[in-house]
């Protein structure tokens, strides 16, 4: 019994360490989406998003200063995006693909200039994002245990629940939520309401960049100390599946990478007890369930049906 | 409207000034990180252009990605993005390894054998993401990326398997059969001084762009899978089979995605490595597709420059420049790929004045 408690709060432990990064991506995949822009650089920005964190927070030694940074440094991005999509009616996918190789190219491009190699300085755990109720519980019985593993998580874990409430929020409880979730199902009618398509688009696009950025920075700052090459490589496009898995509303989006975050927690308790089963078979899990769920539960997803279409204003 | 006024307004000089303004923002870049633009630059065209010996490198590397961007482009004329290439890369390059290491046969028989598991192997990755589409309606972007991620560990659960893994430590499979290598012949090489990887794969993916001009340009199926890339709707109305299309496209599509990964590993690689990350074979490969329009001739010549600079980026570590300054210069390039209609759109509306 004490055993299985155990188990079972690493397994939460280990969720909670993995989902951030992707939840964060996913908000902004879905303020993207929703009106209306396809962005495939989630990938991109949460690199830089990444890169930037971990340098700012090793030099000014502020992790909030530098979560917040890495922010910025994805919504510069989304600000590229942006323009290229939403002004200049680009391509978005092959706008966003563009930005996948600028961004970890100019990242790593960086971290050899600043750092003389390709990864950064390990962040010291002064300059990590805060662990929240460290030592409020201690260890000893299994309960306590349990709640330690489930409490003492990092600031960035409570910050990322309350921002898909926010986000959930703004979707649906304001004017802007409204307009920008009209814009991505029927922009000229939008415009002919007198909404601003393009202003509302280019909005909701750096909006995106920024928490795909703040994704980055959880990564290099929480679930590790460093950024290296490959501390991101795939979690953005996770996180875009996620949205399109959650039906592209924050809540179902947030299902989603609860679902993959508890299976990368899953891996690495049943990949420590049991080597018997092939650590490479179970991390296929979240994959392969999430194709079963789709055929069995979930079905054909309602894109926005603005997406993807560049809208351009006839004069 | 003249020649010149032509060449202007045509989709291949809007390339050639966005690979001019990638290079230029590379160079802004590595200005900005204080390495010596033209000692980097220079290094990276000497590279190429060297020999005999460095230009059949670039050809080496080129090889994947022109099968690759083959392989995206066909499925982006019916209107899918094959995201999934790399999964089809992966599982293509496995089957091949597989029954390269552990058939035993002759080169005639086993080489066509193990492209032909390749083939194969892509195709029913691609298909299974169109059946996903068609039958239950499945985003084929999310099932695609999904797919990779599969591909991606079920590679390396295979590359683990005892039959198939090193005798050694290397976290790797053994090495596939010499006889089942596509090498060009010993006296080849040396008498051309080519490098050691030079292989027939380059002539495989001059065959499989004349393939897919002639299948999308010259035949029926080509035209409905035009039709539906176009309008789906229209397509439908006409009396095309829009799902059948799909998954015609997206079986082509795999196939020579998993060909692709075929060529790479009996050309070069000879063994699969236990990867920590994906490789991002795939994302490459829609580079190449999109400098080169998605259009096969324009395909063939973007997953050549790909590969050209892809091998002289890799070179510049030698004098301590940064090689992911090729990954800013294709961003970039491909950047203003995206937005360089704009330039044309402007042209008309003044004539129109």
């Amino acid at each position: 019994m004490d055993a299985l408690i155990n188990n079972l709060g690493i397994i939460i432990y280990a969720s909670l360490l993995y989902t951030p990064p992707l939840l964060f991506a996913a908000m902004g995949s879905c303020f993207s989406e929703v009106s209306g822009v396809v962005n495939i650089g989630i990938e991109g920005m949460m690199t830089i998003g990444a890169f930037t964190g971990a340098t700012v927070g090793y030099y000014t030694a502020n992790p909030w200063f530098g979560f917040l940074c890495g922010g910025l440094a994805g919504a510069l991005f989304g600000v590229l995006h942006a323009i290229a999509c939403v002004n200049l009616g680009a391509d978005q996918t092959i706008s966003g693909t563009a930005i996948n190789f600028l961004a970890p190219g100019v990242a790593v491009m960086m971290a050899k200039a600043i750092f003389n190699s390709s990864d950064t300085v390990p962040l010291d755990p002064s300059s990590k994002i805060p662990l929240l109720f460290n030592g409020v519980f201690s260890s000893g019985s299994a309960v306590s245990n349990f709640l330690k593993n489930v409490f003492s998580t990092y600031a960035t874990t409570y910050l990322v629940f309350i921002c898909v409430v926010v986000v959930w929020f703004i979707f649906y409880k304001t004017r802007f939520g409204l307009r920008m979730r009209a814009c991505g199902e029927h922009p000229r009618a939008c415009d002919t309401l007198g909404i601003n398509v393009i202003r509302t688009r280019f909005v909701c696009v750096c909006i995106s960049g920024f928490l795909a950025g703040l994704g980055g920075a959880c990564v290099t700052m929480a679930t590790t100390n460093q950024f290296r090459p490959i501390s991101i490589v795939g979690q953005g496009f996770i996180a875009i599946a996620a949205v399109i898995f959650g039906k592209f509303r924050p809540q179902g989006a947030m299902i989603a990478c609860l679902l993959f975050g508890m299976c990368s927690g899953l891996r690495i308790v049943i990949g420590t007890s049991n080597a018997a089963i092939s650590a490479q078979l179970i991390s296929m899990i979240p994959y392969v369930v999430t194709v079963i769920v789709l055929i069995l539960f979930v079905g054909k997803s309602h894109t926005p049906a603005a997406n993807g279409k560049p809208y351009i204003k006839t004069k | 409207m003249s020649k010149v006024e032509k060449f202007l307004q045509s989709a291949f000089f809007r390339t050639l000034i966005s690979i001019v303004v990638g290079f230029a923002v590379g160079a802004v870049f590595l200005a900005a990180v204080q390495i010596d633009v033209g000692a980097a630059y220079g290094k990276l065209f000497t590279s190429i252009f060297a020999n005999a010996k460095s230009l059949s490198y670039s050809v080496v590397y080129a090889t994947p990605l022109i099968i690759l961007g083959l392989s995206v482009a066909f499925s982006f004329r019916t209107g899918v993005f094959n995201i999934g290439a790399e999964g089809q890369f992966v599982v293509g390059s496995m089957a091949a390894c597989v029954v390269g290491i552990l058939v035993p046969a002759p080169a005639i028989v086993l080489v066509p054998l193990c492209v032909l598991a390749s083939a194969v192997a892509g195709a029913v990755w691609g298909m299974i993401v169109g059946i996903l589409k068609v039958k239950w309606g499945i985003n084929e972007v999310l099932s695609m990326i999904m797919f990779n991620w599969i591909a991606f560990y079920l590679s390396n659960y295979i590359a683990g398997l005892p039959a198939i893994k090193s005798d050694g430590n290397a976290e790797a499979t053994k090495n596939v059969q010499e006889a089942a290598m596509i090498l060009l012949p010993k006296s080849v090489i040396s008498k051309l001084g080519l490098c050691n990887s030079a292989n027939w794969g380059i002539f495989v993916a001059i065959l499989l762009s004349i393939f897919c001009y002639v299948v999308i340009e010259k035949t029926t199926l080509g035209f409905s899978l035009k039709a539906v890339g176009s309008n789906r709707d229209a397509a439908e109305y006409a009396g095309i089979n829009v799902n059948r299309a799909v998954l015609t496209a997206l079986g082509i599509s795999g196939a020579m995605g998993g060909i692709a990964g075929a060529m790479n590993l009996l050309g070069m690689g000879q063994r699969i490595s236990i990867f920590t990350a994906q490789e991002s074979y795939g994302f490459q490969g829609i580079i190449a597709a999109l400098i080169g329009n998605s259009n096969p001739l324009g395909v063939f010549f973007g997953g050549l420059f790909y590969g050209a600079i892809k091998y002289g980026g890799s070179r510049l570590n030698l004098i301590g420049a940064p090689s992911e300054v090729v990954n800013v210069i294709m961003g970039t390039v491909v950047f203003f790929i995206a937005i360089s209609h704009i330039f044309k759109f402007r042209k008309r509306k003044k004539e129109g004045k």
